[in-house]
């Protein structure tokens, strides 16, 4: 597309239509990380020009669904950042295990690699079968993936090691069978994780929980959207419930930030009042 | 006037040394930010912030997202993260694919900076061994920014200074003893 500026204000144009034209709203995205999204998909569906592109999203639906997939950031992990998943072993986890039951949200899930950590985590403790996930995301095409439970068999040897570092003690081949080049997770560990849509940015609290993940999920909002994410998760976490942010996440500067007890190692944090 | 608003080093690990050598006689009320963008593993992100910091009476520290940037300080991409700059001068990161095998990339906050700082930007590309950078300094130059790169005969790796010399119409080619002198003259007196 063209000069800085005038991209900017081209970007702008394809935002105010995805909302006009199908109510995703992105206004409060940052936007030198979805500028460059968007510029890449330009550049990598070989459009000719900005109008072609405009017109593309603005009359193919089908075209647009690509456009979310695209624009949005999917890369996800089992067990990433294994310090994280071991204080969830250890200290999260056991403390939830005293509840008769317990309802866990991942709010963007993307492929559902860290819902699938996690069901892994409650197996070993004994909790899966008196556990619930809510894994959502605002994009459905990545949680038709996420349902499929199968993972490219080249990263099952990163996430193996992920796993042990995070304390996993079992064989982790166990949790998967290989399948030409896919590794099929087991299918008991899907049987608690419900899938569905949900958009962060317009929907509502849906449910109470005990533990909310939302990992590298508001490092794309800027912070009048961190915000109001914030308050959506406080509304939807119970006394003594956690939430978990992404490593270089923070409440700090949130207005929900005093109702919350950072735990020492990680970024999660326990709400107290 | 002040001719530059942000100066940004990339490199790979192997640039730690270069970094230990130049920081030291770095002016302290130095008038614009400096940005380190190094190829490593994730983890141990603490320890590089403290050496650095070990080396410099500036304030070193690793960005956090929506961080403001200062003049006078210095600030470490995170591992595992692209860093991008917003037009309001404020940090943003972003966990997509790598790009050029790396994260951060070189290419991605040379190419987002150039967009924000235009012609006041400075870019320093130091001793690496892939194309991460190149594309960068490709778009800092077109924004009508300053590109110089350590001498690859002087690098630990040359490959990256020396695809950039091939391929950018580069401003300066520097020794490291060179580079201290040369940050200290772009700030204002």
């Amino acid at each position: 597309m063209d000069s800085t500026e005038k991209s900017d204000e081209q970007i702008e144009t394809l935002l105010a239509d995805a909302l006009e034209l199908y109510g995703y709203d992105f206004s409060g995205y940052s936007r030198a990380s979805l500028k460059r999204r968007i510029l890449r998909l330009y550049a990598l569906d070989n459009f000719v020009s900005f109008a072609e592109y405009r017109y593309k999203i603005r009359t193919d639906p089908g075209y647009f669904k690509r456009f979310l997939e695209q624009v949005t950031i999917n890369v996800t992990e089992m067990f990433r950042d294994p310090g994280f998943y071991k204080v969830l072993r250890k200290e999260v986890l056991p403390k939830l295990g005293t509840y008769p039951f317990i309802r866990i949200w991942i709010a963007g899930c993307s492929t559902g690699e860290e819902a699938y950590s996690i069901s892994i985590l409650l197996k070993e403790l004994n909790l899966l079968k008196k556990s619930l996930i809510y894994a959502t995301d605002i994009n459905s095409a990545v949680l038709e993936k996420a349902a499929q439970a199968m993972i490219p068999l080249n990263k099952m040897k990163q996430y193996s090691e992920n796993y042990i570092t995070a304390g996993g003690t079992e064989n982790f081949s166990d949790y998967y069978s290989a399948n030409y080049s896919l590794a099929k997770l087991n299918d008991d560990l899907k049987t608690k994780i419900i899938f569905s849509t949900h958009n962060l940015v317009s929907e509502n609290s849906f449910n109470e929980f005990q533990l909310i993940l939302c990992r590298n999920v508001i490092i794309y909002f800027d912070r009048p959207l961190q915000t109001k994410v914030f308050e959506l998760f406080d509304n939807s976490l119970e006394n003594l419930g956690y939430l978990a942010l992404g490593s270089k996440e923070t409440l700090e500067f949130s207005t929900i930030s005093k109702k919350y007890k950072k735990l020492d190692s990680e970024k999660i944090w326990r709400k107290i009042t | 006037m002040k001719n530059c608003d942000a100066f940004i080093i990339g490199g790979s690990a192997g640039s730690l040394d270069v970094l230990l050598k130049v920081l030291p006689s770095i002016n302290s009320a130095i008038s614009f930010p400096i940005i380190i963008v190094l190829h490593r593993k994730p983890g141990a992100d603490q320890l590089l912030t403290d050496l650095l910091s070990s080396k410099t009476k500036l304030l070193v520290k690793e960005i956090e997202e929506k961080e403001k940037i200062n003049d006078a300080s210095i600030y470490i991409a995170p591992s595992d993260y692209h860093l991008l700059i917003e037009n309001n001068q404020t940090f943003s990161l972003d966990n997509s694919e790598k790009i050029n095998y790396s994260r951060p990339s070189i290419d991605v906050t040379f190419q987002s900076a150039a967009e924000v700082y235009t012609d006041k930007l400075v870019c320093l590309l130091l001793s690496g061994s892939n194309d991460d950078g190149i594309e960068g300094l490709k778009k800092v130059k077109e924004n009508g920014g300053k590109v110089i790169i350590q001498n690859p005969r002087s690098a630990v790796v040359s490959y990256m200074p020396a695809q950039a010399e091939l391929k950018v119409n580069i401003d300066a080619i520097l020794e490291i003893e060179e580079m201290a002198d040369y940050i200290n003259q772009l700030s204002e007196s």
